[in-house]
């Protein structure tokens, strides 16, 4: 099993209308198709942990030389559709599979019930074992 | 029932009482299941069973039959959850009218029909591991999502989705060969998830490794015969051996040829040795003693420059024409440098380009072998490629450092 971390972006995919201006039916259902995909991997025995995360008026920037006090800045102040939103982690048998899952995502319907097509980072975790053989 | 992060469990009464749970476990489920033809309940309550064990033998005293007293336990536990599910259902009480089974039932080992019903092909490996450990090796859901770095929520569905799939599945054992090959993969793949981890927050994990041991050690005992059980038996006691020897003080793996072999565990050799000579006499050959024995040669010298290279060599050539597997094909390579230098390992490094395409093993063994050459440039380029290449953070920070000590 290898685990493998989907990061999904501020990035409404194909639809340009910021989320918080959709109908609550629209709304209603992207949360329900989020929620059973995610009941759905819980079921499986696929999920490690799904986390959203906060908007960015909550987000500081740390840099630091180790010295001196560091140095807080408000941000990121990249362009909304390269900030984080949230991650899933699974733990899935193979790369197809958590490729599957992040299509799925994807998916999550839209305005009017059309797919967002949201674009979904699938990033594998590095792991801790190692075995250098017989080198 | 914590997983102990050492392998040496002879520390108090409450390790004693875990090892003769854990033993007893087979054997109890296997009375049980027999008894009630349904392996999904039995284990259910031979857990709930065992948990009683644990909690009031401590406090009460150890029953004079441990056996009988786990096995009535369970079959009580079986039979009250038959009779609820009968009030609720309102069926006639068929089952709940049996009786409970004495306890001293025949001496015959489950273990094996057990191991062959956890190994079942319609699961995945990983299903397959997580039934195993716990039917068989009596492991709590708890302790083996942690050995697997999951949620126990997360455990605890696949090991559920696995039992629901064996529904209706025979108890009765299957001579098909393949079947103990599955079960011997399962084994093997248990022993190097604990094997290959490094040290730190994962030193719990090692202990999968003893426990891949005392599970095959226990199909041993059932088929003293087999050349392929009594191989990887003296496979894995050979490779633990090593392991004390095989990552350094921050984790850092070591390199067989520059570990301290006076770390090397003696009795496990001495041991692992007997066993790699008897599988290897004992035909028809397969992976797992032609491994043994490759393992035996290493292990068998106190220096390095002492290794039996050739016969390493001509080892690995029945290996790779018996598995075809590549990886095979690379450990051959460094085998013939070591025989017949630097420039034969990479002639036979050629071929595998298009079959281990951007794979960061042919990169890494092409590092050691320009390394041998003297060609630091061209090793540190190929050291790099494969520390961009794997997804192991130790093989990683290995690869990097050797392509720093070489620019």
């Amino acid at each position: 099993m290898t685990k493998f971390m989907l990061l999904m972006n501020m990035d409404g995919g194909n639809c340009d209308t910021p989320m918080l201006e959709w109908d609550k039916a629209d709304m209603d259902a992207h949360m329900k198709y989020l929620g059973d995909h995610v009941e759905r991997l819980r079921q499986s025995g696929e999920l490690v942990e799904v986390n959203a995360l906060s908007w960015p008026k909550h987000a500081k920037v740390v840099r630091s030389t180790g010295v001196s006090a560091p140095v807080l800045t408000d941000g990121p102040y990249a362009e909304s559709k390269e900030i984080l939103a949230g991650y899933t982690m699974v733990d899935v048998e193979s790369e197809e599979r958590a490729l599957e899952i992040a299509a799925e995502q994807s998916a999550a319907p839209g305005p009017g019930g059309v797919p967002l097509e949201q674009p979904i980072e699938v990033r594998r975790l590095m792991e801790s074992d190692g075995d250098l053989h017989d080198f | 029932m914590a997983i102990s992060t050492t392998s040496d469990h002879a520390d108090g009464p409450g390790h004693e009482l875990e090892d003769l749970l854990r033993e007893l476990t087979p054997q109890v489920l296997g009375a049980v299941v027999r008894w009630s033809g349904d392996f999904a309940a039995a284990e259910d309550a031979v857990q709930e069973a065992l948990l009683a064990a644990a909690t009031t033998w401590p406090r009460d005293g150890r029953p004079d039959s441990p056996k009988s007293w786990l096995i009535q336990t369970a079959s009580r536990r079986l039979i009250d959850e038959v009779r609820q599910q009968q009030a609720r259902r309102r069926r006639e009480e068929r089952a709940a009218l049996r009786e409970v089974p004495l306890g001293e039932v025949e001496e015959h080992d489950d273990t094996l029909r057990l191991l062959f019903l956890c190994c079942h092909p319609a699961l995945t490996p990983a299903s397959a591991i997580a039934l195993t450990l716990r039917a068989v090796g009596g492991l709590t859901t708890a302790e083996i999502a942690t050995a697997y770095l999951v949620p126990e929520a997360t455990m605890a569905q696949r090991i559920s989705r696995a039992k629901s799939k064996l529904k209706g599945a025979s108890f009765e054992l299957d001579t098909d060969p393949d079947r103990l090959r599955n079960v011997l993969h399962v084994l093997y793949l248990i022993f190097n998830e604990g094997y290959t981890s490094t040290s730190g927050p994962e030193l719990h994990r090692s202990d999968l490794s003893s426990e891949a041991i005392r599970l095959t050690r226990a199909v041993r005992a059932q088929l003293p015969d087999d050349g392929q059980v009594t191989g990887l038996l003296a496979l894995m006691l050979l490779t633990d051996a090593r392991r004390a020897a095989r990552t350094g003080k921050t984790g850092e793996l070591i390199p067989l040829a520059e570990q301290d072999r006076s770390l090397w565990d003696r009795d496990q050799i001495t041991e692992g040795v007997a066993l790699a000579v008897e599988a290897f006499e004992t035909p028809p050959l397969g992976e797992y003693q032609l491994q043994a024995a490759i393992a035996a040669l290493h292990d068998e010298v106190d220096r390095a420059e002492d290794t039996d290279w050739p016969q390493i060599l001509a080892l690995y050539g029945l290996l790779e024409d018996l598995s075809g597997n590549p990886m095979v094909k690379l450990n051959r390579a460094i085998a013939a440098a070591m025989v017949d230098g630097p420039d034969a390992g990479l002639k036979l490094l050629e071929p595998l380009d298009e079959e281990l395409a951007g794979h960061y093993r042919l990169d890494a063994t092409r590092g050691h072998l320009y390394e041998m050459r003297g060609d630091n440039e061209a090793a540190a380029e190929h050291f790099r490629a494969a520390a961009r290449g794997t997804t192991s953070l130790p093989e990683r920070d290995y690869l990097m450092t050797k392509a720093a000590s070489l620019s």
